[in-house]
């Protein structure tokens, strides 16, 4: 597979403090790939760095072949690339529809207002209420949605099961198998790790700010041993 | 003669309108404050400065141009917007890393950096600036006489209020200013171009200031010092209204300004302090303003 989104000897700090020590990893284009590891091992600091928000930071960023180290923060989406934080990042001082509509489109492609609702209609039903009023599962769906309508063709996701109920989990799964079928390519950091392995193609493993480990997903059952050692699962 | 309370009406009505007119620039002027301090996070000190800009703008384009008050309503607040834009993109921009209080000793500094070059060569005298002729003479509304200048100061100002107010909350550009005030890195990862809305902010501000400047310049006369006079009030408003509430420091300002005549009629002697004393049991009983949000 072609890699889409490359990334070599990535350094990144917070302050003065090291924390990401020479990442090197490939995405290719269409491919759902998970990076596993413990807390504070630098998945969410990778994600951070690569859309550019933790400007600190050393080592090559290639996304469709083009350079992304120089790029501006504001001009990084529009090489087609959306990132949905950890903590959602839902304004609540804008409607749901005001933040579904907030991110410029970048690219053509993307969702339409439509297919997002088809897909996600409790947005629909709520598109007035302040963003923050809506339930944890429906603000990760509405974090999700309104990257979804911008056209980007890479997206970087921090942990989108964290604290959600079962069936909403079950969703954003279903939802994530669509976003496959449409070609979208996806970088993943998920601590669930049964709901990770029904959706990804390939995991990273990382520790102590490097990538230790790479298996596609049809060697999971012989990596089992490993990843206990590494996770601590 | 008619009195409510041993107070004849009509000094009633005519302190109740200074208050309206006194309010009117408190609301202007506090608007833009809070519309800087909520998206930059910068207290600008330079406001009653740039308001005084828009005043010297309006007086200047007259003595030296003859560009009278109509077109200077437009063009003064669109220079003195330009101008707060440059400082903002090529100075205050710099120091948005470092401590807040380096923002606010900038903006002070700059603020008497402007009013020392004025009175450099105008002195402390104010330089009168007549209202338009369209506006002059007064209507008799029967309880009172109403100077027709002070009334379209009361309209065109809650005119401007409002419309900053949808401005802000009801159109894109808007959506963008209030999700950038919560988080900006957030907004701008999704490819909009934060800087620059702080800087057309910035520019917004002053150009705020600069109107409410040349709406003052007929009624207060054109002083250097005339910034400084009205910027502690504004401030004392924008501490009672909460800071970063716009439609809190709208209604403060409308309401601190009627207080303020009312104290006028009723217990003279305080009507200097009674704001001060409004935002010292605001503070106490609600840190965060009347309008503003905890944390």
């Amino acid at each position: 597979m072609k890699p889409f989104l490359e990334i070599a000897d990535l350094h990144a700090w917070y302050g003065e403090s090291h924390v990401l020590h020479g990442v090197n990893m490939t995405v290719g284009e269409g491919e759902m790939v998970t990076i596993l590891g413990r807390n504070g091992v630098g998945k969410t600091t990778t994600l951070r760095t690569i859309i550019g928000i933790l400007r600190e930071r050393r080592g090559r960023i290639v996304l469709g072949g083009k350079d992304m180290m120089d790029v501006p923060l504001h001009r990084t989406a529009h090489h087609g690339i959306g990132f949905v934080p950890e903590e959602r990042g839902i304004f609540s001082t804008l409607t749901v529809e005001e933040n579904l509509m907030l991110p410029p489109v970048v690219a053509s492609g993307g969702m339409s207002l439509d297919e997002i609702f088809e897909l996600f209609p409790n947005l629909h039903e709520r598109r007035s209420s302040p963003g923050t009023k809506l339930s944890g599962g429906e603000q990760q769906m509405l974090a999700m949605a309104r990257i979804l309508r911008t056209g980007v063709r890479v997206l970087l996701l921090d942990e989108p099961t964290e604290g959600l109920a079962p069936v909403i989990v079950q969703r954003i799964g279903e939802v994530l198998k669509k976003l496959k079928e449409r070609g979208m390519t996806v970088l993943l950091v998920e601590q669930n790790f049964r709901f990770a392995s029904k959706i990804a193609d390939r995991f990273y493993l990382m520790d102590h700010g490097q990538i230790v480990g790479t298996f596609p997903v049809s060697e999971l059952p012989d990596q089992m041993g490993m990843l206990n050692k590494v996770l601590g699962v | 003669m008619t009195t409510i309370f041993g107070i004849p009406l009509a000094a009633l009505f005519g302190q109740l309108l200074i208050g309206l007119i006194n309010g009117s620039f408190y609301a202007l002027l506090s608007l833009g404050l809070a519309v800087i301090f909520g998206l930059l996070r910068v207290i600008n000190f330079a406001h009653g400065a740039q308001y005084m800009l828009g005043a010297f703008v309006a007086y200047l384009l007259l003595q030296y141009i003859g560009i009278g008050y109509w077109p200077a309503l437009i063009v003064a607040p669109l220079i003195v917007g330009a101008f707060g834009a440059l400082v903002e993109r090529f100075l205050l921009s710099r120091l948005y890393n470092l401590d807040p209080l380096y923002g606010l000793l900038f903006t002070f500094g700059m603020a008497l950096a402007i009013e020392g070059t004025f009175r450099y060569f105008y002195g402390a005298s104010g330089q009168p600036y007549a209202p338009p002729a369209l506006l002059t003479g007064g209507t008799n509304l029967g309880f009172m006489f109403l100077p027709n200048y002070r009334g379209w100061v009361v309209v065109v100002s809650l005119i401007v209020c409002i419309g900053t107010w949808l401005l802000i909350e009801k159109t894109k550009i808007g959506s963008y200013l209030r999700a950038a005030t919560e988080n900006s890195t957030l907004v701008q990862s999704f490819g909009i171009n934060v800087p620059m809305l702080l800087t057309l902010t910035y520019g917004l501000g002053a150009a705020l200031a600069a109107f409410a400047g040349v709406l003052a310049a007929p009624i207060y006369q054109v002083s250097p010092l005339m910034g400084s006079n009205i910027i502690i009030v504004v401030f004392a408003v924008v501490v009672v209204g909460g800071m970063g509430s716009i439609m809190g420091a709208i209604i403060t300002g409308y309401v601190l300004g009627v207080a303020e005549g009312l104290t006028k009629v009723f217990y003279p002697e305080a009507s200097n302090i009674v704001v001060f004393v409004i935002m010292a049991i605001v503070l106490l009983l609600r840190p965060a303003g009347l309008f503003g949000r905890d944390g």
